[in-house]
């Protein structure tokens, strides 16, 4: 008896309709959206719900995330989210917008900017854009701040991503557009560090091959498939920053706007110093 | 305007349907009277409808306007034959519609409506998800078919600036659905519906209804000017074909091109392989100018409008 009682309760306990947060937290996501459930950018809740439940199990159980700093993500309102870009695939991309869906105390839909080929890819052509990426385009940008949205900006762009292992926590140059783009719609900054992405795919740079192939980098990684895209269980330690404001002409030459970008990138940079001497351990 | 005599308005293609459409809107105003001028028959045409069945390019159509008592053109008798030798539709399209603006300069016609399209941008994988008015029109690039209407486009644009003394507007409403027989309600209402395996672009829709309450804004007085007419919103092309409970035949895009053109030449399909990138990138338009401007906004919710292509006409 006590067995069938045992068994009986293991099936309640097992079909017992239990709490699921990813699911709340996309609902209580303040999207604008149409009668079909689909926002002017194509984003879908629905679609959106698969993708965190993917980038949560990443963020918690793969890459172990730590966010700390979460509180500088404005509940409401414009922003702009700033970050160093690493690792071969943007897996610190996910990361960070699980860390903003699942563990902020309002959950924000970070969109992150994609190539511009993107769209020519099939699947990926219309899930970025199920899923909330945009394309990459200054109006895209200036919309979407204007509609009062989180948006993801890596300034080191392709450089980042590609790094190699040497490089490693060295900032890339930024690129200028988000600052014009943030001063332009009165948008504050919050200055990111990921730290671990950095060293999810150690990569070598072949320039030979590179070059042979006209691409900008050609990283390989010491382990099959040779490329990034399966990335060492690393712990990722995400460190927000303090907003920053900044005020000034959007169309101001360039020096003037590299000024306020090399603020951000100093911002990242102790950031990411903070980060890399509390951190025991790459791996936990 | 009460007391006031009725303006003439003159439309170009008002047999088609959507003619019939705008005709019917326009219609029920007191304050125009319609003359058509179409070389097609004006099937189920009202009494007080003066019809000219004459081609616009010939001199009956100057005589048309040779009285000087034409208030507006509504021009939107635009060729769209796939089958038609290019030279064809060239002549009818471009050089018809260089005739007709310069009637309207000749005898002081004060306003005239080109019903263009948002085609015109063309579908790119790098468009901003809305083009503004001010983007340039590049659907001619990939796509060579489409050139008379940019150069149309273009046409009544230069117009607008040639003619200051003429109240031009320029309207270029996104994909009309309705009982017209335009590419994408003709797409739509094909079953099982090819789609291109792996893509579904937002795409914008609008009813022939409320194309034609945008064309009726655009005969207000003091309007003038290059307008994107959107209707009530944009959703993934698959949600429209479910929502019309088609069956779908999704092809790979490197097969979807050959596969294609061999239909279109065998006579099964009546689609130029190039309108494939309309269901692979997005081609989409801000419409603020339109709703701020004409006080325009679409009236049928995107229900109605998805679910007009299989109405009885």
């Amino acid at each position: 008896m006590a067995v069938a009682d045992w068994i009986r309760r293991r099936i309640a306990d097992a079909t017992r309709p239990r709490p699921d947060p990813v699911a709340e937290r996309t609902r209580a996501l303040a999207v604008r959206d149409n009668e079909y459930g689909f926002d002017a950018f194509g984003m879908g809740r629905d679609q959106v719900r698969t993708a965190v439940r993917v980038a949560g199990w990443l963020y918690r159980h793969y890459f172990r995330a730590e966010a700390k700093g979460l509180e500088h993500v404005p509940a409401t309102g414009r922003v702009l989210i700033v970050s160093n870009h690493s690792g071969q695939l943007p897996y610190d991309g996910m990361v960070l917008s699980a860390a903003c869906m699942l563990d902020a105390a309002q959950p924000r839909l970070l969109r992150s900017m994609v190539e511009h080929f993107v769209p020519t890819v099939p699947f990926a052509s219309y899930l970025m854009a199920r899923w909330g990426q945009i394309i990459g385009t200054p109006e895209n940008c200036r919309r979407l701040l204007e509609d009062d949205e989180a948006i993801l900006v890596f300034p080191e762009g392709a450089r980042g991503i590609s790094k190699p292992f040497s490089k490693r926590y060295q900032l890339a140059p930024f690129g200028l557009g988000f600052m014009r783009l943030a001063l332009a719609t009165n948008t504050p900054i919050v200055p990111v560090a990921v730290i671990g992405a950095e060293e999810q795919a150690p990569a070598v740079n072949l320039r030979m091959v590179a070059k042979l192939l006209g691409t900008p980098s050609f990283p390989v990684v010491p382990y099959p498939p040779f490329v990034g895209v399966v990335p060492l269980p690393v712990k990722y330690r995400l460190h927000f920053g303090e907003p920053m404001v900044f005020t000034g002409d959007p169309d101001e030459d360039d020096e003037a706007i590299t000024e306020k970008v090399t603020a951000v990138k100093r911002r990242i940079e102790s950031l990411i110093h903070v980060g890399l001497r509390e951190r025991k351990h790459v791996f936990w | 305007m009460t007391g006031a005599a009725p303006k003439k308005v003159v439309i170009t293609g008002i047999a088609g349907r959507l003619g019939r459409v705008v005709a019917r809107a326009l219609h029920h105003d007191p304050q125009f009277v319609l003359e058509g001028l179409d070389r097609r028959e004006f099937v189920g045409r009202p009494k007080d409808v003066v019809h000219h069945q004459v081609d616009v390019r010939s001199k009956k159509a100057r005589d048309v306007f040779r009285a000087g008592d034409v208030a507006a053109l509504v021009h939107m008798g635009l060729m769209h034959d796939p089958r038609a030798t290019a030279a064809d539709v060239y002549s009818w399209n471009v050089a018809g519609t260089m005739k007709l603006l310069e009637y309207c300069q000749t005898y002081r016609v004060p306003k005239v409506v080109v019903l263009s399209s948002a085609d015109v941008y063309g579908p790119r994988p790098d468009n901003p998800q809305f083009l503004s008015e001010d983007a340039p029109l590049l659907a001619a690039q990939r796509f060579p078919q489409m050139r008379d209407l940019v150069e149309i486009d273009h046409l009544a644009s230069t117009f607008l600036w040639k003619a200051r003394e003429i109240e031009t507007v320029v309207l270029r409403p996104v994909h009309i659905l309705g009982s017209v027989h335009n590419a994408p309600s003709n797409y739509l209402r094909l079953d099982p519906v090819p789609t291109l395996l792996g893509f579904d672009p937002m795409v914008q829709v609008i009813h022939e209804r409320d194309v034609a309450r945008a064309v009726s804004a655009a005969l207000a007085p003091g309007v003038r000017g290059i307008y994107n007419v959107v209707g009530p919103g944009q959703v993934p092309l698959s949600v429209v074909l479910r929502e019309l409970g088609r069956r779908t035949l999704p092809i790979p895009h490197p097969l979807a091109k050959p596969l294609w053109s061999l239909a279109f030449r065998a006579g099964v399909s009546s689609y130029p392989v190039a309108e494939f990138d309309f269901i692979r990138y997005i081609c989409m338009v801000d419409g603020s100018r339109a709703a701020k401007d004409l006080g325009f906004a679409a009236r049928s919710s995107l229900r109605e409008t998805i679910l007009a292509v299989d109405e009885p006409a």
